[in-house]
């Protein structure tokens, strides 16, 4: 189950003389969902299209399953879900993934059950053209599933869909993933990529510059942990302030930034106020902190 | 092994769209449409030449083709790749196990297919008419399906030019402009320049060895000679027997046997380069 279905090693990619991939070295093994993020620009779109040898590379090495991109082999085992995808409007669903599986060489009965798997078995015989978006985005990933591919690129496949459409795609994905299916996912959605994911990587301006959990990437990242202390009054707010470095905000709150081993002892002191404290919030570092720490944001 | 049922798969679609966007039957309606209007009026004042009223109207027929084909091959060919590449669809397309030139060729097949109905339906509707009015000979039969076959030979050369243009433009405008220019071109101006040449040169070799030759070469002249000169009486009635017996009969075939396959090549060629 734990083979390593796509391997990136020092890919690097120039536009011009812009190098919008720098040495990206990234795996990802059967079964795993990894989640690839980056700001706009960052390589993600040009990483999936390295991958599928859709555009060439100049440096480095990249191998699905052992063969090389864009060979017969390699688009054999890649499903890929694009962008910003428009199908022929004029085509209904099913001969869209008809065409598709034609293309794959598949077995026609098999569009039905994919068809059915992504919520269009209904919808399967009407034009494109009168598809909600959200059903578009499903035909494209039904599109991925036809034939069982061995890895899934999907580029933010998220985007633009209401929050049930993405649970539901998500449960697809997660589905696919189960059958062994490596699945690699562009995305801005940071919270259900949180979730839904078993593994965190980021571009920045082109450099990989994180690959590995979201708990593990906190813990290296070493982020402040924030207590909320409500106060009494205002006067205390201000001596608690004093007394703990923190900071005041809005009147009669404090927030205090600790590292997490130094939230104990933060707690202790706090509790050691007695009355004049009402309330304490703690908020560990979220994706989103994690995500600015890693894309340089902060800097 | 499995190329023929790639190909096939990408056809079908193609041809659902193109029947669906009632591109086939606007096509055909046109083809119609001006197939009779053209052969009634073209054989209006001919009675004195002795020929039969179906060799006079594919006379008139092959004139509207050399402009009309072409125009309608350009239309559907010239967004073939760069539509896909405007939708986002052209990147996923070469993601399936598919090569650029099987792609290519399952658009041809329900393009030309597409032309060739709506040839077959125009010319035979007109072809009928006209036939009903006069005497039929089995030559003027033979000119009309001749007249059938070269205009699917002409569609192919101009689809495969579109396939080409849509290939190398960047943009759904500049390749509609492309479409505009190749068929001004190969349509209109290769033919004035020649006739100018002509005019200047009077009865000199270019007039006696070289015009002929090159008239051939281009597609659209091509289709109009050899129709024209296949038949004696067709040849007649255009007044046009005097370029065709300059050549052998070999000539006029071989130009539009040959520019399909050149042009098919060539679109190949720069479909290989798009990057998605
Ligand atoms: N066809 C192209 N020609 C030239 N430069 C390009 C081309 N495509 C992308 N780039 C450049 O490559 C860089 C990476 O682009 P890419 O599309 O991979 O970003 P991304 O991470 O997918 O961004 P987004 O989140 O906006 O989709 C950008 O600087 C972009 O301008
Ligand atoms: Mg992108």
């Amino acid at each position: 189950m734990t083979e390593t279905v796509l391997n990136c090693d020092k890919v690097q990619k120039f536009r011009g003389d812009i190098q919008v991939l720098k040495d990206v070295s990234l795996a990802v093994p059967s079964g795993a969902r990894v989640a690839l993020l980056g700001h706009n620009g960052a390589g993600k779109s040009t990483l999936i299209k390295s991958i599928l040898g859709l555009i060439p590379i100049e440096g480095g090495q990249i191998s699905i399953c052992g063969h090389a991109p864009g060979s017969n082999a390699a688009r054999a085992d890649v499903a890929y879900l694009p962008e910003s995808v428009a199908f022929q409007n004029a085509l209904t669903g099913r001969e869209l993934l008809t065409m598709f599986a034609g293309l794959a060489g598949i077995r026609d009965n098999d569009t039905s059950g994919a068809l059915a798997r992504v919520g269009l078995a209904e919808a399967a015989d009407r034009r494109i053209k009168t598809y909600s978006k959200g059903m578009r985005q499903r035909l494209g990933l039904a599109q991925v599933m036809l034939g069982r591919p061995r890895l899934a690129l999907l580029d933010e496949p998220t985007s633009g869909l209401d929050p049930v459409s993405r649970h539901d795609l998500y449960a697809i994905i997660d589905a696919l993933a189960a059958e062994g299916t490596a699945v690699l996912i562009a995305s801005h959605a940071l919270t259900e990529v949180e979730a839904q994911t078993d593994r965190i990587a980021i571009l920045r301006d082109g450099s990989l510059v994180a690959d590995d959990t979201v708990a593990n990437l906190a813990r290296k990242a070493g982020l402040p942990i924030i207590l909320k202390v409500q106060t009494k009054a205002s006067d205390t707010a201000d001596r608690i302030a004093a007394e703990t470095g923190g900071v005041r905000v809005n009147g009669m709150s404090v927030e205090i930034r600790c590292t997490a081993d130094g939230k104990m002892a933060a707690l202790h002191n706090l509790s050691g106020m007695g009355a004049e404290v009402a309330d304490i919030d703690i908020t560990p570092p979220g994706l989103e902190d994690l995500y600015r720490h890693y894309s340089g944001v902060d800097q | 092994m499995k190329a023929p049922s790639r190909i096939l798969a990408i056809a079908k679609a193609e041809a659902r769209v193109l029947w669906r966007n009632r591109w086939l039957a606007v096509a055909t309606g046109i083809m119609v449409v001006f197939a009779v209007a053209l052969s009634l009026a073209g054989s209006a004042p001919t009675g004195a030449l002795g020929v039969d009223m179906l060799t006079v109207s594919i006379a008139s027929m092959t004139t509207l083709g050399v402009y009309l084909i072409p125009l309608l091959a350009l239309l559907i060919s010239f967004d073939a790749v760069v539509g896909e590449a405007d939708r986002g669809s052209l990147g996923l397309l070469l993601t399936y196990p598919a090569g650029r030139a099987e792609i290519l060729a399952g658009k041809a097949l329900a393009h030309v297919a597409a032309l060739a109905i709506a040839c077959i339906i125009g010319f035979g509707v007109a072809g009928a008419l006209a036939a009903g009015f006069g005497n039929v000979s089995t030559d003027s039969l033979l000119a009309l399906v001749r007249l059938m076959g070269t205009s699917v030979m002409l569609g192919a050369v101009f689809l495969a030019f579109g396939y080409l243009i849509s290939s190398l433009a960047g943009s759904m405008a500049t390749a509609a402009g492309l479409a505009a220019a190749l068929w001004l071109i190969f349509v209109v101006l290769f033919d004035l320049a020649l006739l100018a040449a002509v005019v200047v040169d009077g009865d000199g070799t270019f007039t006696q060895f070289v015009f002929p030759w090159l008239m051939t070469a281009n597609p659209a002249d091509a289709f109009r000679l050899w129709n024209i000169a296949g038949t004696e009486s067709v040849a007649v009635a255009a007044g046009m027997s005097g370029v065709a017996d300059s050549l052998p009969g070999w000539a006029a075939p071989l130009s539009l046997a040959l520019w399909p396959a050149i042009a098919f090549v060539l679109a190949c060629l720069a479909f290989k380069r798009v990057e998605p």
